[in-house]
């Protein structure tokens, strides 16, 4: 009896583990479900070298890639498909990622300290700018074979300056700017292993970081060592740069800026620039044709990032150390911050969905990342992370300068 | 065999050389205190100088980059920042003695 009931009961076993095992083979023959990715995004982990993908249609988490190094600054762009992600950590490191499998393809160790990158209007092409060895290098955007290394002009020190502000423009080409050598340089990528250089000297002090208009026309330096932006018309790129919001701290004292403001195309919201002033806690409005200061709308503290709203109607401002647990929103048409948030400790980062519907936040001291509503400003949903920074989402696949 | 007197003076000895360490040392903040430094090191200084304190638009702070550079104009440079350059005033958010002990820490390699 005993014997008879233990092999039933192997039998039994055996079955259900046949059964099991086929269930898991069937499992993993059958292709995962079609998704697009026109939805998906990746949030910096900045601590622990890892990235979130996140779907922003469902506000939810759906993968976590480890071993991106380190991720204290790190900045990502998008292939045209909008499948890959590649991103620029500051050790140097550009690493592939495949949204679709949450897999990394592909990563190379490509300069000791580095700040951002960009890709080619063709999307053949990745453009690492580092600070040290000052530069810029080129990539095949497949392979991430490296195609060519540029040297920045020396700084005042004899060394490479640190590049700042890369953008892609309109035609295989980028257009950056020299910190130590007080340069913009367009390059042309077209033959992207002999690319060639155009250099506009002079533009002004410590060009701190750039931002290309959405059209890809303007590329725009914001200066750290003076009151004033650097303005390129690549239209009219022989007419050289020139100066725009120039002395817009009109003699005041120059408060201490405890944090960087970062520039990028979403500045521009309709007619007009929203760009941050450097030791002043404003926001420096211009006309975006002309470029002549029209305003400057007081906020609370040193803005970080000032994005519009992907429809231009409001625009939204962070701000540097020891204000960045707070985020204000500009109401356009009046030109008057409408609200203050506090969503939580070290606001760092802020991403809209492609047409504006909710923002994203991260917290990088509460460990969070929040989904709000741009019409309620109501917190919408709240998810974990790890002291998350920049949030990327895929729609700037399509997007110049982004 | 009284070795009351012999202890008495290793007692002293011991009670100079605590006091004179003391002195060439910046006191350690208490642990809480110390904490929030160390955040505000690696994640507000860090926002220039790099997470991992091997520079970015600031120098790199590592003890290898701060070698042979007096104590005393690093904690200057802290607390005042250094005009001309985009390091600001760092006096609002920490005390001399903490500034002392960070410039310590980062020369000594300890600042994890």
């Amino acid at each position: 009896m005993a014997g008879s009931t233990l092999a039933t009961g192997r039998r039994t076993l055996a079955r259900l583990l046949a059964a099991l095992l086929s269930l898991a083979l069937a499992a993993c023959a059958s292709p995962p479900p079609l998704r697009g990715t026109g939805n998906l995004g990746v949030v910096i982990e900045r601590a622990s070298g890892s990235v979130q993908i996140v779907d922003n249609s469902h506000a939810q988490s759906l993968a976590r890639v480890q071993g991106l190094g380190d991720l204290s600054h790190a900045s990502v762009v998008f292939s045209p498909d909008a499948r890959y992600a590649y991103v620029f950590g500051r050790d140097g490191a550009i690493s592939k990622l495949d949204l679709l499998s949450a897999r990394l393809v592909k990563r190379v160790e490509q300069a000791s300290n580095s700040i951002g990158g960009a890709i080619s209007s063709d999307g053949r092409v990745i453009a690492a700018q580092n600070y040290s060895p000052g530069g810029v290098k080129l990539f095949d955007a497949d392979t991430l074979a490296l195609l060519a290394s540029v040297p920045a002009s020396a700084g005042a020190n004899g060394q490479p300056s640190r590049v700042v502000g890369l953008a892609d423009l309109p035609g295989k080409r980028f257009a950056y700017a020299l910190f130590d050598a007080d340069e913009i340089d367009v390059l042309d990528a077209s033959t992207p292993t002999a690319p060639k250089i155009q250099r506009f000297q002079h533009i002004g002090k410590q060009p701190y970081d750039g931002l290309a208009s959405g059209d890809g026309r303007y590329f725009i330096a914001g200066l750290y060592g003076e009151d004033g932006l650097a303005l390129l018309d690549s239209w009219h790129a022989d007419a050289g740069v020139r100066r725009i919001l120039a002395g817009y701290g009109r003699g005041r004292q120059a408060l201490p800026v405890y944090k960087m403001p970062h520039l990028r195309g979403w500045s521009i919201a309709g007619d007009y620039a929203f760009l941050p002033a450097i030791g002043q806690h404003e926001v420096l409005v211009a006309d975006n044709r002309s470029w002549a200061q029209v305003a400057t709308v007081p906020v609370l503290g040193q803005p970080v990032f000032v994005m519009a709203e992907p429809g231009g109607r409001r625009v939204w401002v962070n701000f540097a150390f020891p204000d960045n647990d707070k985020v204000q929103v500009i109401d356009v048409p009046t030109r008057q911050v409408i609200k203050t948030l506090q969503p939580g400790r070290a606001i760092l980062h802020m991403e809209f969905t492609a047409r504006g519907d909710a923002v994203w936040l991260s917290s990088r001291d509460d460990n969070k990342l929040l989904v709000i509503d741009t019409a309620s400003f109501e917190v919408r949903r709240t998810l974990p992370a790890l002291e998350p920074s920049g949030i990327f989402f895929s729609s700037r696949a399509s997007r110049m300068g982004m | 065999m009284d070795s009351g007197p012999v202890r008495c003076r290793l007692w002293l000895l011991a009670w100079l050389a605590a006091s004179l360490c003391q002195q060439a040392a910046a006191a350690a903040p208490a642990e809480a205190r110390a904490a929030a430094l160390l955040q505000l090191l690696h994640n507000d200084c860090g926002a220039c100088h790099g997470l991992s304190l091997k520079g970015g638009l600031g120098s790199p702070l590592t003890p290898q980059a701060l070698a042979g550079k007096p104590a005393d104009s690093l904690v200057a440079t802290i607390l005042n920042g250094r005009p001309g350059t985009p390091m600001p005033p760092w006096r609002p958010f920490l005390s001399e003695e903490e500034a002392q002990w960070l410039v310590q820490l980062l020369q000594q390699g300890g600042a994890r």
